[in-house]
């Protein structure tokens, strides 16, 4: 049996532990081989049985939580704390993080567990050995906020928060951060809750004044919180989206363009999506120039190529007068098409569709081709298969009638999709079907090419 | 008196200038050289001293209790003894005779300690520490040298009795041990590293010859003590009633009176974290045994509990299976020996050691005969259950004939779900005691606050389980499985055996007259064990049963494989003397 503990130990890999212990390249996995490891590990001596029976007993634990035996998982876990006095000194201390984990889920869902039951639980297990006590608090406290306690949880967390334990202090640092974070994020909820409330007092008020200046209260105080984590290098979006919010609320805009800044660009930080979008979403409601909108936009494309942000940033290149931002701005939009959740997207097509024809007019047959190329041998089977066009006819002919003139310019009027759509006759549509036949005559490539 | 009293008063005299004070009846000063009554009076200056003196006390209160307790001055081989008291009284209220405690295991016990120079000795271990004390004072001792009187009812006429009950429960009972305390001077020293005076001494000690007491050696002499009054208890049962908590084992040092204080080597000695296995305690059995210089045990005859027709009867009761397998059990046990006195009984010291594992080898025959039945080779005892399963058709009213297969669905069934029964209550188990145990005093605060901390989270969790207890105790039995109960056709003991069985001439032969050696070929290396096994090379009928019946007797199942393969050795010795022929075919078992 694989030893749960151990497991919980290291951060598990993609790789199955086992199967690194064992060390078999093949991939093959030998359960008796691993026991005879560990029974040289141990120097061939006779394992205890009370090493079996805890150990047995946990996988017990295992299942019955597997199966959603809340009961007897308790009833099991009612023996299971005695490895708690484990004369091994290593299982002895790998033991408080298991038993929290399985008792806070146990408790999570037993019918006869109730909060304070759980408090009372998180309360002693927080106070067995010395590393778990913040891990344990921001559990509980997030445990809390669920069952929408949320002055309980925040009184947790300002618990947690002058938790101190000598040199063990310094390797938790994160964790204190991560603790002060949600505090501040607890108190943003309270201070979002009071701007709802102020925007609908009159500014004439009385109480306006006393809320606005409550309000401002919390924000000083969770500016604190948040500040110290978001130096540390991660993925923080929740707690700098509050962050610049209330920054930028009193009028603090400088700080809060070095926070998305800092998030956005700093290489300590792993690559993020959404520092991106939070950077973008700032600089547009600051009005900034296009020029820089477009630079923070472009790294979302390296990243994210199907954000939804692209067709804005299509429009951006659009309206640039620099060349080069209009080819940019096609590669977008085949960029964006090349992903699967995006083929119904009639906007992007309509897109596609204009960019085309304006790029043709202006000469730049080779920006077509050089996108057209590579996606030559699949966009027909992935767009423009005839299959497609008979789902996109009855489901949407607006988009129908786009995709037909893109498929009409690059595949030529032979081509299946287009086919297929200006066979369907409709007396409404008849012009405007018309209308697309004409400019797939003017514009067709496959023509051109001729 | 008063010149007592009044020697706090430091002042000189203002008339002659000397300081020698005095108190008067009103509590004033006086000074004894010119007899000046000073304006100062004993009251102002004891209401002055009052908050040191209480201070002082409180001081003294701490610091008493700061130091750890002592408790008793106890020898390892006491709490051994005090162990040995528990199991003979747990074995007494399981209705064993009393005679038990107070002479047979007495009186082993009291050998122990006399053969490992413990006590009832002229030069016992720590004779420089215990000044020949027990042997000098008490001569009349002297039931040890005359053999016989092993069993003699022991009444010492005025040395300490070891088994005294009536002592323990007294709370100041130093003489309670057969051991004298009188080490005072270096019991200090020795606390540092145990409870007990010796415990580090004990730990160390690899005396030669003498056999150390542990604790499963103490079930090891109650198994001795239980084999010399051929009480219905085997070792099986007793092991089984030891997990089942009726008989003291583990965590046994918790009923030790509360000043018997464990820790350091202690807890080595004392804790046990497993099971004692059968193969260990016979072991341990037969080494003390030997050590103990036992003569031949009292004889085991036909109608004592231990004799394998007895035995045999029991197992087939309890592994459902026909009342008339008996008949055949009693032939194998007679051709190959196995119940003559000589055999039978336990005689350590005898040229050739005889020691029988009782109920191991009625189980074992128990398959043999299985084995003479049905041949066990996963094909004829099916086609003979199809023979037995057409004739139960089509006679309803006859007695029925043994169907194995009906017998193998409704055994494994019930076998499976008490399989798994015992493996939950195993994983159930609680190993740690009451009473913490610690390394050093510097543990003990440690100790004690982490099992306060699981007695407290095992209340809560209790709290989230039904209201019926977690750990139902069983109530002590002999037999595990109960096939009576229901009457839908579960109980084999009545079925009859003709399906397998068919006339030649005048007498009854087994219909199968094939026969496989478990073993064809001992090992004659110089390893322990006689035999392998591996569980592949047989059939799937001989695994099941030897499965089975290793479960009942809780041992592991080689060790059942091999008493089959010694007591086929027995009974086809020609087999393996004459001509060594791979598959052999039996002599009938006739009836």
């Amino acid at each position: 049996m694989s030893d749960f503990s151990e497991d919980l130990l290291r951060p598990r890999t993609e790789d199955d532990p086992e199967e690194m212990r064992v060390g078999s390249g093949s991939g093959m996995h030998f359960p008796w081989l691993q026991r005879l490891v560990e029974s040289v590990a141990t120097g061939g001596r006779k394992q205890k049985e009370f090493a079996q029976t805890t150990s047995a007993c946990l996988s017990f634990i295992q299942e019955a939580l597997l199966k959603h035996q809340w009961q007897r998982a308790a009833e099991y876990m009612h023996s299971y704390f005695q490895i708690l006095e484990d004369s091994d000194s290593n299982k002895r201390q790998a033991a408080p993080e298991i038993i929290w984990k399985l008792g806070s889920e146990i408790l999570y869902y037993h019918p006869k567990s109730s909060v304070e039951t759980f408090s009372a639980f998180a309360d002693r297990m927080k106070n067995i050995g010395v590393m778990n006590y913040l891990k344990i608090s921001l559990q509980h406290a997030l445990y809390l906020v669920h069952h929408g306690l949320l002055d309980d949880a925040s009184r947790n967390l300002s618990q947690a928060e002058t938790w101190r334990y000598g040199d063990k202090s310094a390797s938790q640092e994160v964790l204190i951060n991560l603790v002060q974070a949600y505090k501040g994020l607890l108190r943003y909820y309270t201070w979002s809750e009071k701007k709802v409330e102020l925007s609908r007092l009159d500014q004439d008020d009385y109480a306006y004044s006393a809320a606005s200046q409550s309000m401002l209260d919390h924000s000083w105080k969770t500016s604190t919180d948040f500040h110290s984590l978001i130096q540390v290098p991660g993925v923080w979006d929740p707690f700098v989206k509050s962050y610049v919010e209330m920054l930028e609320f009193y009028g603090d805009r400088e700080g809060a363009r070095e926070v998305l800044t800092n998030y956005a660009y700093d290489e300590k930080f792993p690559s993020n999506p959404n520092a991106h979008v939070y950077l973008y979403g700032f600089l547009k409601r600051g009005k900034a120039p296009r020029e820089q909108l477009i630079s923070v936009l472009k790294i979302l494309y390296q990243i994210v190529p199907s954000h939804i942000l692209m067709l804005e940033f299509h429009r951006l290149l659009r309206k640039s007068e620099r060349e080069e931002h209009r080819k940019l701005g096609l590669e977008v939009l085949f960029g964006v098409l090349d992903f699967a959740g995006c083929t119904k997207n009639r906007t992007a097509w309509q897109y596609l569709a204009k960019c085309l024809r304006q790029t043709l007019t202006g000469n730049h047959l080779a920006w077509v081709l050089e996108q057209w190329t590579p996606r030559k041998s699949w966009w027909p089977g992935f767009h423009f298969s005839s299959f497609r066009a008979r789902g996109d006819w009855t489901e949407d002919r607006a988009l129908a009638h786009e995709k037909a003139f893109v498929a009409g310019t690059l595949l030529g009027r032979g081509c299946r999709y287009f086919r297929y759509i200006s066979k369907q006759d409709h007396q409404a549509l008849r012009k405007k079907m018309k209308r697309i036949k004409k400019l797939v005559k003017k514009y067709s490539i496959v023509n051109s090419g001729l | 008196m008063d010149l007592e009293e009044a020697r706090e008063f430091r002042e000189r005299c203002t008339q002659c200038a000397a300081v020698s004070w005095g108190l008067t009846d009103e509590g004033r000063y006086y000074c004894t050289s010119c007899h000046n009554v000073t304006e100062r009076s004993k009251e102002v200056l004891s209401t002055e001293a009052i908050p040191n003196t209480k201070i002082q006390a409180i001081n003294r209160g701490l610091k008493r209790k700061k130091k750890p307790e002592r408790g008793w001055d106890w020898y390892v081989c006491e709490g051994f003894q005090h162990i040995l008291c528990q199991q003979a009284e747990a074995l007494q209220t399981l209705g064993v005779s009393p005679e038990l405690k107070s002479q047979v295991l007495h009186n082993l016990w009291r050998r122990y300690l006399q053969k490992s120079r413990l006590a009832y000795c002229r030069n016992p271990v720590y004779s420089g520490r215990r000044a020949a004390a027990v042997s000098d004072d008490n001569p009349s001792h002297s039931g040890w040298d005359s053999e016989p009187e092993l069993l003699s009812d022991f009444s010492g006429p005025s040395g300490p009795s070891v088994f005294d009950s009536g002592a323990e429960s007294q709370p100041d009972a130093h003489p309670r041990g057969p051991l004298p305390s009188s080490k005072a001077s270096q019991s200090d020293m020795s606390s540092v590293c145990s409870g007990s005076l010796d415990g580090v001494e004990y730990s160390l000690r690899k005396a030669k010859g003498t056999v150390k007491m542990t604790v499963p050696g103490t079930l090891a002499l109650c198994s001795l003590s239980l084999l010399w009054q051929r009480e219905a208890i085997t070792l099986s049962d007793l092991l089984r009633l030891v997990e089942e908590g009726h008989v003291p084992c583990v965590n046994a040092f918790q009923h030790f009176p509360e000043e018997m204080k464990l820790y350091g080597r202690d807890k080595g000695i004392f804790s046990v974290e497993s099971w004692p296995t059968y193969e260990d305690i016979y072991r341990k059995m037969v080494e003390v045994a030997t050590f103990l210089d036992l003569p031949r045990f009292p004889d085991i005859t036909e109608d004592c509990y231990l004799h394998p027709n007895i035995l045999c009867m029991k197992y087939l009761m309890e592994a459902n299976l026909p009342d008339e397998m008996h008949n055949f059990t009693c032939q194998v046990v007679k051709m190959a020996g196995l119940g003559e006195v000589d055999f039978l009984t336990f005689d350590p010291i005898a040229k050739k050691k005889n020691t029988v594992k009782y109920d191991v080898q009625a189980v074992a025959v128990i398959v043999i005969v299985l084995k003479l039945l049905f041949l066990l080779d996963d094909n004829l005892e099916w086609s003979l259950s199809a023979v037995a399963e057409t004739h139960n058709e089509e006679n309803k009213e006859d007695k029925p004939w043994f169907d194995f297969r009906k017998w193998y669905h409704v055994v494994k069934k019930s076998f499976d779900e008490k399989k798994r029964k015992l493996e939950e209550t195993r994983a159930k188990y609680v190993w740690k005691s009451e009473k913490p145990l610690y390394h050093s005093s510097i543990d003990r605060s440690v100790a004690y606050k982490r099992r306060e901390m699981v007695v407290n989270l095992q209340k809560q969790f209790s709290m989230l389980v039904d209201s019926t207890p977690t750990v139902t105790r069983k109530s002590p039995s002999s037999f595990q499985f109960n096939w009576t109960g229901d009457a839908d056709g579960t109980c084999f003991h009545g079925h009859s055996l003709q399906g397998a069985l068919e006339k030649r001439g005048q007498s009854l032969t087994t219909r199968n007259a094939l026969y496989w050696l478990s073993t064809q070929r001992f090992c004659r290396s110089y390893c322990k064990h006689v035999t392998t096994y591996e569980e592949s090379n047989f059939s799937l009928s001989y695994q099941f049963i030897l499965n089975f019946f290793s479960f009942l007797l809780r041992i592991n199942v080689y060790f059942l494989h091999e008493e089959v393969s010694l007591i086929e050795k027995r009974l086809f010795k020609t087999k393996y003397s004459k001509a060594k022929k791979k598959s052999s075919r039996s002599r009938k078992v006739r009836k």
